[in-house]
């Protein structure tokens, strides 16, 4: 009778059964900081005067919003968290030239488990519930109490099902997917609550589709999105998890607040217009705005299977004069993947240009910030006003196919219908 | 505990990056962070914000999970925020430094920007004294009511490890 989520949970506070609306009290089972939010953990940290934190190897500390620092703060932040490493001997610390995107770090080098629940100082952390982990972000200050404790307290949310049935077609991705769901949710439908995505199409969605759609629970509000762990979750994770880790499922009878059904056939590629992730259109409605700049990445789209998306329209093209695109790999790892792949040669030849895994233009950081009046198509997470650079800019969200198909028009393009110059 | 201020009104949907936009993330110091608050969204929020009372529609505080959006806020001297629902990280954060935020569906269209209100933090209870009216938020629960009135759960820690 209980969801994924509940079972989670009532396996982490101990509790035989738990219902949505309780406040429990949770095992963490691995917490993440990155720069931006874990400079103030760790003052806070000294500032209430502890000594050590909880536990060292549960403690994974990512700087990837600005790497390699572009500015003497941004720098002051990476010391911090280097320092702060050295004196608590946390054992994951993945500096500049290690890892990436903290979000793909934590799944890739099997820092969470299915039936985890692991906090992040981040709101994407949500990400990780792709593996079948309850994932969530949380603020610096309660980290500061995580870090002490090991322990956290959180409501029981209620849990949408989302039933995904169908297959997608040729360049229609799992962001596509998630457009949706946000044009059907909008930006608060979710609030509280969990998102549980299932069904066959789900099955047949890589690991890396399904940390696209979990990755996005956030911008509908939701406290976490989660997949139910199968043989795909176990082949992504046989050599990354060496731990052994109980199989956690949704009972068949389990109660939901309400349920969703989508079919994949029906679905075309979408875009978040400016300036809301729920201000969602088909492509189609706004083919042909004209675009300055392009960016690839993140930890929404830059993983291995994003790029080779990205890779395959480019083959052959050339990025057009209106436009720059801007690619960005989420992960050493995944950098690696694509070059011995030929996708960095694909994007070279293409006249993108490729930069370190890091978050950069997503907010605003660096490697690609836009100017007053420009407009930039993206597979990032968010379009908010400003988000991206200049107030006076322009942010519409889309797939990695889209992005590419619009990098060679120099203006937005659904990548169904695109043909190559 | 009871606070009064003057409204300042917004819309739903206020996300953080409005609250405080990320390249501001790199100030440690929340003075500096808090003159940057609001400021794309409202160039003259820190004009008015010294002992103010926000009051916004739904879903406040959507988006990131930076505590400097709710620090940025308080630094500007809010007192307390009334929204018709708030982003959950948002709301736990708010709480975690001490700011107060109430949640409540029918004060948002009793109000005008300037109003003086008074909120009773444990009952709820919301008076605009500028047209005699009242509304009830949904009053907050024990332990968070206990976190505000601490200061926050710095605070808590430092007793718990003082």
């Amino acid at each position: 009778m209980a969801n994924i989520i509940e079972k989670i949970l009532s396996r982490a506070s101990s509790k035989k059964e738990v219902t949505p609306g309780e406040i429990i009290e949770a095992n963490i089972d691995c917490a993440m900081i990155n720069e931006m939010t874990g400079h103030l953990t760790i003052k806070y940290f000294h500032e209430v005067g502890a000594k050590k934190v909880w536990d060292r190897e549960k403690i994974i500390m990512v700087p990837d919003h600005l790497i390699p620092a572009p500015s003497v703060e941004a720098a002051e932040l990476h010391k911090i968290m280097r320092e702060f490493a050295k004196e608590q001997k946390i054992k994951h610390f993945y500096d500049v030239g290690r890892g990436g995107i903290a979000h793909q770090i934590m799944v890739e080098k099997g820092h969470v488990k299915p039936g985890d629940v692991v906090v992040g100082a981040d709101s994407h952390t949500c990400t990780y519930g792709a593996i079948g982990a309850f994932s969530t972000g949380i603020g610096s200050t309660e980290m500061t109490a995580v870090f002490i404790t090991g322990r956290l307290w959180f409501k029981v949310p209620k849990v949408i099902e989302i039933k995904v049935e169908g297959n997608f077609r040729k360049f229609v991705t799992p962001k596509d997917l998630f457009l949706k769901v946000a044009k059907i949710l909008g930006a608060s439908g979710a609030n509280y609550r969990g998102l549980e995505f299932k069904g066959p199409t789900v099955r047949d969605m890589s690991i890396d589709g399904r940390m696209t759609v979990c990755n996005m629970a956030i911008e509908v509000g939701a406290k976490a999105g989660i997949i139910e762990p199968d043989e795909k979750t176990l082949e992504y994770l046989r050599g990354r998890v060496r731990e052994s880790f109980p199989i956690i499922k949704s009972d068949e009878d389990s109660e939901y607040e309400k349920s969703l059904e989508i079919n994949a056939n029906d679905l075309i590629p979408l875009v978040s217009c400016p300036d809301a992730v729920d201000n969602v259109k088909p492509v189609s409605d706004v083919e042909g705005i004209e675009l300055d700049q392009v960016f690839i990445g993140s930890c929404t789209n830059g993983r291995i299977e994003d790029l080779r998306l990205a890779a395959e329209i480019l083959k052959g093209n050339k990025v057009s004069d209106r436009t720059r695109l801007i690619i960005i790999p989420a992960s050493q790892e995944v950098f690696l993947d694509a070059l011995r792949e030929g996708l960095i040669e694909t994007f070279l030849l293409s006249g993108a240009i490729v930069a370190n895994p890091t978050c950069g233009p997503c907010l605003g950081g660096h490697l690609g910030v836009i100017a007053s009046g420009e407009v930039c198509l993206s597979t990032t997470n968010r379009n908010f006003i400003g988000r991206m650079g200049s107030t006076k800019s322009k942010v519409y969200l889309a797939s990695p196919a889209t992005a590419a198909a619009s990098a060679i028009k120099g203006r937005i393009t659904d990548p169904t219908s695109f043909k190559g110059d | 505990m009871r606070i009064s201020g003057k409204v300042i009104k917004y819309g739903d949907d206020i996300n953080t990056d409005y609250i405080i936009p990320a390249k501001y993330l790199v100030l440690t110091d929340p003075k500096e962070l808090a003159k940057h608050a609001m400021e794309s969204l409202d160039p003259s929020f820190t004009e008015k914000s010294k002992d103010a009372i926000i009051v916004a529609g739904k879903n406040f505080g959507c988006g990131s999970s930076r505590e400097q959006a709710p620090i940025s806020l308080k630094y500007a001297g809010i007192k307390a925020i009334v929204a018709k629902s708030f982003a959950r990280i948002f709301y736990r954060n708010a709480i975690n430094i001490g700011l107060p935020v109430l949640e409540c569906e029918d004060l948002w269209d009793k109000v005008k920007d300037g109003d003086q209100l008074i909120l009773d933090l444990k009952s709820g209870k919301i008076e605009n004294l500028n047209n005699n009216t009242y509304a009830q938020a949904q009053p907050l629960p024990g332990f968070i009511l206990e976190l505000i009135e601490m200061g926050g759960l710095l605070n808590k820690l430092k007793r718990m490890i003082g």
